[in-house]
């Protein structure tokens, strides 16, 4: 087997292949505004450095959020686009599953990740059975706001508890999701897989206009 | 933005062969349709197109996450109805078009990620092209090879531009466009004014038939005095919309019924003679005898009308695309693309960006 994995809903633009045994190439660079012109490249980057053909590529697992839409469509749409060109299967997994996936203690933890407008994206974890279990979200939320959801000082993980150390207990690790140790979740079975559908959680921003306005 | 080494003119065939006729997929979700167009050569395979209009339609305008929500569910669909309309399968295809520019950011990176995934999956060049010179492109599949020069209307909710055009695949020399509303916007927004639903140039159009075209004498801007000599070819529309909003608030506060029709035929024509007299005119000036009309205004029955009584007088050929190749489609992309590959230009390469401004100068990004 080999399975192409990559998440796109934070600034980090994450790819790796795992072969069913380990993972054989990983690249990952973080610039939240560039998703659309790295993902790609680092899509064949991973292949080329794993001497794969793309043709080798078995199934596909992407990060579905959720995140700012933007970055998030590009891992999406090129996830479903390869999978069907391909003709390979595509699983989704939750970005924040991911993130929470990195680390091994403690027992409870959330992760919360930047959602833009003082919001973050966030979802609370237990471990058992050597892997963490989503327990409450994904949601978006202020942080003043999940810190009051949040029994006190539940350690909290990702960029969005960096971003908001001031409220939330922000537990040192990963910022962002990284494709290899998604990769390595898929294969051991030890997260959760969901349709590669988008996480957005917000409507979009737009309002029914009220009648029209004099122009005198 | 570099490039893969220059391929030998006559491009590549799927076996590497040279071919002049190649098939080629185009994107385009500069907007909110979703299209994917296959071409072989100037022929048209297929054009499919999923729209999002009816989303926008009591936002009165076009939304931009609405639309690009509605790409990323209707690529995949629309991929695999345009290879089966086509007759195709994926594998046979030589290159991948997509529209990079300009048009709404969010919109134009779904098709540009999906182009790029193709890309990846097919092993195929991808070219990142420009929308404007793919509304030029696409009516080759129409009416054969783009005779050389031309002058270019394009004419959209989104653009108004006049061009001049040697050679589609190298570049295309913009001589004016508006420096405010584009013509459908202003359509849309007077549609409004009117009472008639988003997107409103068909509504326009029929309510015109039955109106009195000189009801109103509404201004035509930037086509008089100094106007002349700095925006000779540009066109503004802004002062137009407000005038005919001011003219139907003027009978609303008197009290009088507002003559629909007559201010849409009115408005129309106001429309309609200043994009025909400056296309013209562009001919003219630059002593070129063909003039080609595109983008979803261009459907407009006025704007052809008007457009072919004034060139048969100067002594100009117009061509006008069917309406469906006008309006936003994959057809004109992959029109677009498979010239670029018969003419053998460069690629792009897979790191290529948006660019929701892009300049009509460029072809290939």
């Amino acid at each position: 087997m080999l399975l192409l994995a990559f998440d796109t809903a934070t600034p980090a633009v994450t790819a790796a292949l795992h072969d069913g045994e380990r993972v054989v190439a990983a690249a990952t660079s973080v610039d939240a505004r560039r998703h659309g012109e790295l993902l790609a490249p680092a899509i064949a980057t991973v292949l080329r450095d794993a001497g794969a053909d793309r043709r080798d590529v078995t199934a596909i697992a992407v990060g579905v959020g959720p995140g700012p839409f933007t970055g998030l469509r590009v891992g999406l749409v090129t996830a479903r686009t390869l999978a069907a060109a391909l003709g390979v299967p595509v699983h989704g997994v939750c970005t924040l599953d991911a993130i929470a996936a990195a680390v091994s203690e403690p027992v409870e933890l959330a992760v919360a990740t930047d959602a833009r407008r003082k919001e973050v994206y966030w979802a609370r974890y237990r471990r058992h059975d050597a892997s963490y279990h989503r327990v409450q979200g994904p949601a978006v939320s202020r942080p003043e706001d999940l810190a009051r959801e949040l029994t006190a000082a539940l350690p909290v993980l990702g960029r969005g508890a960096l971003l908001y150390a001031d409220v939330l207990t922000h537990q040192p690790g990963p910022l962002d999701p990284d494709a290899a140790v998604l990769a390595e979740a898929v294969v051991r079975g030890e997260i959760e897989l969901l349709a590669a559908e988008p996480l957005y959680l917000r409507r979009p921003d737009v309002s029914v206009p009220g009648p029209r306005k004099p122009a005198l | 933005m570099s490039r893969r080494e220059v391929l030998a003119p006559g491009g590549f065939g799927n076996n590497g062969a040279v071919t002049d006729e190649p098939l080629v997929l185009g994107i385009e979700t500069s907007c909110d349709e979703t299209g994917v167009g296959i071409v072989r050569g100037k022929t048209l395979l297929a054009d499919a197109i999923a729209s999002s209009v009816d989303e926008h339609v009591r936002f009165g305008g076009v939304v931009p996450e609405v639309a690009s929500r509605a790409h990323l569910e209707a690529m995949v669909p629309t991929v695999e109805r345009a290879c089966a309309e086509a007759g195709v399968r994926l594998a046979d295809v030589d290159a991948i078009a997509v529209t990079s520019g300009p048009g709404l950011t969010g919109a134009l990176l779904v098709g540009v990620a999906a182009a790029k995934a193709l890309t990846l999956a097919l092993d195929r060049p991808l070219y990142g092209v420009n929308h404007l010179a793919a509304h030029v492109a696409v009516d080759q599949l129409e009416h054969g090879p783009l005779p050389q020069p031309c002058v270019a209307l394009l004419v959209s909710g989104g653009h108004s531009s006049l061009l001049l055009v040697e050679d589609v695949s190298a570049g295309v020399h913009a001589l004016g466009s508006t420096i405010d509303d584009a013509a459908g916007e202003a359509f849309d927004k007077v549609a409004r004014l009117l009472g008639f639903p988003f997107p409103g140039g068909p509504h326009i159009d029929d309510s015109a038939r039955s109106g009195d075209r000189a009801y109103v004498d509404f201004p035509r801007g930037l086509t008089s005095g100094r106007d002349m000599q700095r925006h000779r070819f540009d066109f503004s529309f802004s002062g137009l919309k407000t005038a005919v909003a001011r003219w139907v608030e003027a009978r609303e506060r008197d009290g009088e019924p507002v003559p629909v029709a007559d201010v849409a035929a009115s408005f129309q024509e106001a429309v309609c003679d200043i994009l025909t007299r400056k296309a013209i005119d562009a001919c003219r000036t630059r002593g070129v005898e063909h003039l080609l009309i595109g983008g979803g205004v261009a459907a407009n029955s006025r704007l052809r009308a008007l457009a072919e009584d004034r060139a048969a007088t100067a002594g100009i050929a117009v061509r006008v695309p069917r309406p469906e190749l006008c309006t936003d489609n994959g057809a004109m992309v992959a029109a677009l693309g498979a010239e670029l590959v018969a003419r053998g230009r460069a690629p792009s390469e897979l790191d290529l960006a948006v660019n929701s401004s892009m300049s009509v100068t460029t072809v290939v990004a």
